[in-house]
């Protein structure tokens, strides 16, 4: 009988589904719009720059930086309970588009710093593909 | 606006736990309260302005809260700003009561998160959750560090934040809190997301607060007894999450303050006390930058030097705020500035002329700022 709470993995849907697919595959992409080029994360259905209803799916580099995180000593959710302390950050896509994941290879938390140059990769979380990023090598 | 409006009433119930006890009857006990300390009778009160419980959401709250009250407005409902709406509605009764819209206002609000549920400042944040990204001292803490990370903020000039408001609160006989904290105290409290630790997160508490205002001339007309003139008010939004924001240490507050202190014809040169919101200790800090008491990443050392203290150069929640005298999100500081300039507060400062307020909401989306004169 399985206790553990209720892992709260993402509900896909029509504006959110090409993102999450995009990732089960390997890839981190992101909106751009069609008619200003603005490029923006999370999914939506409208370009918040020009109300364009015509953003298209780009790749991204994988290339980013820090932009701040936190260390969670408490758990709000019960199903992160078993892994405290763990992070959280903000992070920023070289082509412009911020997002939160967490940070991956950093266990000594005093390395960390504002603009730290990050690389993409994935991360299998209760069978959803996520992105971290972890601090790239100099 | 310069005084055309007062604040003429003042009312609130204990702060702390009131198990058992609805909104709607924490909000009636605050609004007699208030009806009674301005000296007028329920029946002459024809707008009413309220913050609903944000704890839990209920459609239509201000009409069954008008119904629970008896009162019957010509202008009324709720306003939904988060932390920063009580001193909205106090900017949104004063255009009414200049417009001709309502001639007194009843701005009101209860909660009741300690006795009852508190699972609205706990939800997940959409899809984000996969990230473990939840509560609301985690949005503050992504702030705190950039902060600390860009100008070299201490865990130290937080504390003096806290330290400031636990000392104002221990000799507030309201306060729910009072016990005063050390340093060492502070660095010892447990991390809850950090940089922030336990005694960086304001209380949570049950209660209600209540303002009456009307015109100046009105309470002449009403022989008020200490009628307190709203001299400016401002507000500002932004629209960006914590992870979408384009900067994360400066805040909505700046335009919040120009529009206040333009509508008054003040500066911060002019203040003698204010009453700044502190849902967690790095809110003050952005706030006291942003209102221009300091210079950008200053805010740190002029905490530490003891300016917020009484006897310092801005005595700050001289109450204790929200970290001391009540989690309740910001009528508390609206009273406490009236208290200041009728000369009444339990910490006065000595002639303070000009009192300025904060009310901010969500993780510092929404900003109102409040100019009070004597
Ligand atoms: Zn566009």
């Amino acid at each position: 009988m399985n206790l553990s709470p209720a892992f709260p993995t993402p509900i896909l849907d029509a504006v959110n589904g090409p993102y999450w697919q995009a990732l089960a595959a390997g890839e981190l992409t992101f909106q751009r719009c069609e008619q200003c080029h603005h490029a923006w994360l999370p999914p939506r259905t409208e370009c918040p720059r020009c109300l364009s209803d015509r953003p298209v799916w780009e790749q991204a580099s994988g290339a980013a930086r820090l932009v701040s995180w936190v260390v969670y000593h408490k758990a709000f959710n019960p199903a992160f309970a078993d892994r405290l302390p763990y992070n959280v950050a903000v992070v920023e896509l070289a082509e412009g588009p911020r997002l939160i994941s967490n940070l991956v290879g950093c266990e000594d938390e005093s390395t960390l710093r504002i603009d730290l140059a990050l690389s993409f990769e994935t991360r299998n979380e209760h069978g959803t593909t996520i992105p971290v990023f972890r601090p790239r090598s100099v | 606006m310069q005084g055309k409006v007062v604040i003429a009433g003042i009312g609130q119930t204990e702060f702390g736990r009131h198990e058992g006890r609805s909104t709607y009857s924490l909000n009636a006990e605050a609004a007699r309260k208030a009806l009674a300390d301005a000296g007028i009778e329920k029946d002459c009160v024809d707008g009413l302005f309220v913050k609903f419980p944000t704890s839990n959401f209920e459609f239509m709250y201000g009409q069954k809260l008008a119904e629970a009250l008896g009162i019957v407005p010509r202008i009324g409902g709720v306003w939904d700003q988060g932390g920063a709406a009580n001193a909205s509605l106090v900017g949104y009764a004063a255009m009414a009561i200049e417009a001709g819209q309502c001639d007194i206002a009843l701005v009101t609000f209860a909660d009741n998160p300690k006795s009852g549920t508190r699972q609205a400042y706990q939800r997940p944040w959409g899809n984000d959750e996969v990230h473990g990204w939840f509560g609301v001292p985690a949005g503050y803490a992504m702030i705190a560090q950039r902060h600390m990370q860009q100008y070299g903020t201490r865990p130290e000039d937080l504390a003096a934040v806290a330290m400031a408001c636990r000392r104002h609160g221990a000799s507030n006989p309201r306060a729910q809190l009072r016990k005063q904290l050390s340093l060492d105290d502070y660095m010892a409290s447990p991390p809850i997301v950090s940089p922030l630790r336990r005694d960086d997160c304001c209380l949570v508490s049950d209660g209600g607060a209540a303002l009456i205002l009307m015109s100046a001339e009105r309470a002449r007309s009403l022989k008020v007894d200490k009628p307190v003139p709203i001299l400016g008010f401002g507000q500002g939004q932004t629209s960006w999450e914590v992870s979408q924001r384009p900067d994360l240490t400066t805040t909505a507050a700046k335009v919040s303050a120009a529009t206040a202190f333009a509508a008054a014809g003040l500066t911060p040169a002019d203040i003698d006390v204010a009453q700044i919101y502190d849902c967690f200790t790095i809110t003050p800090l952005l706030t006291l930058e942003d209102y221009g008491f300091c210079k950008p990443g200053q805010s740190g050392a002029f905490a530490s030097e003891g300016n917020l203290e009484l006897g310092g150069a801005l005595p700050m929640n001289t109450s204790g705020g929200l970290l001391s005298e009540t989690g309740m999100p910001g009528m508390q500081l609206i009273i406490e500035g009236v208290r200041q300039m009728r000369g009444e507060s339990v910490n006065q400062v000595p002639d303070a002329q000009h009192c300025i307020i904060s009310n901010q909401g969500g993780i510092m989306h929404t900003h109102s700022t409040l100019l009070l004169g004597n």
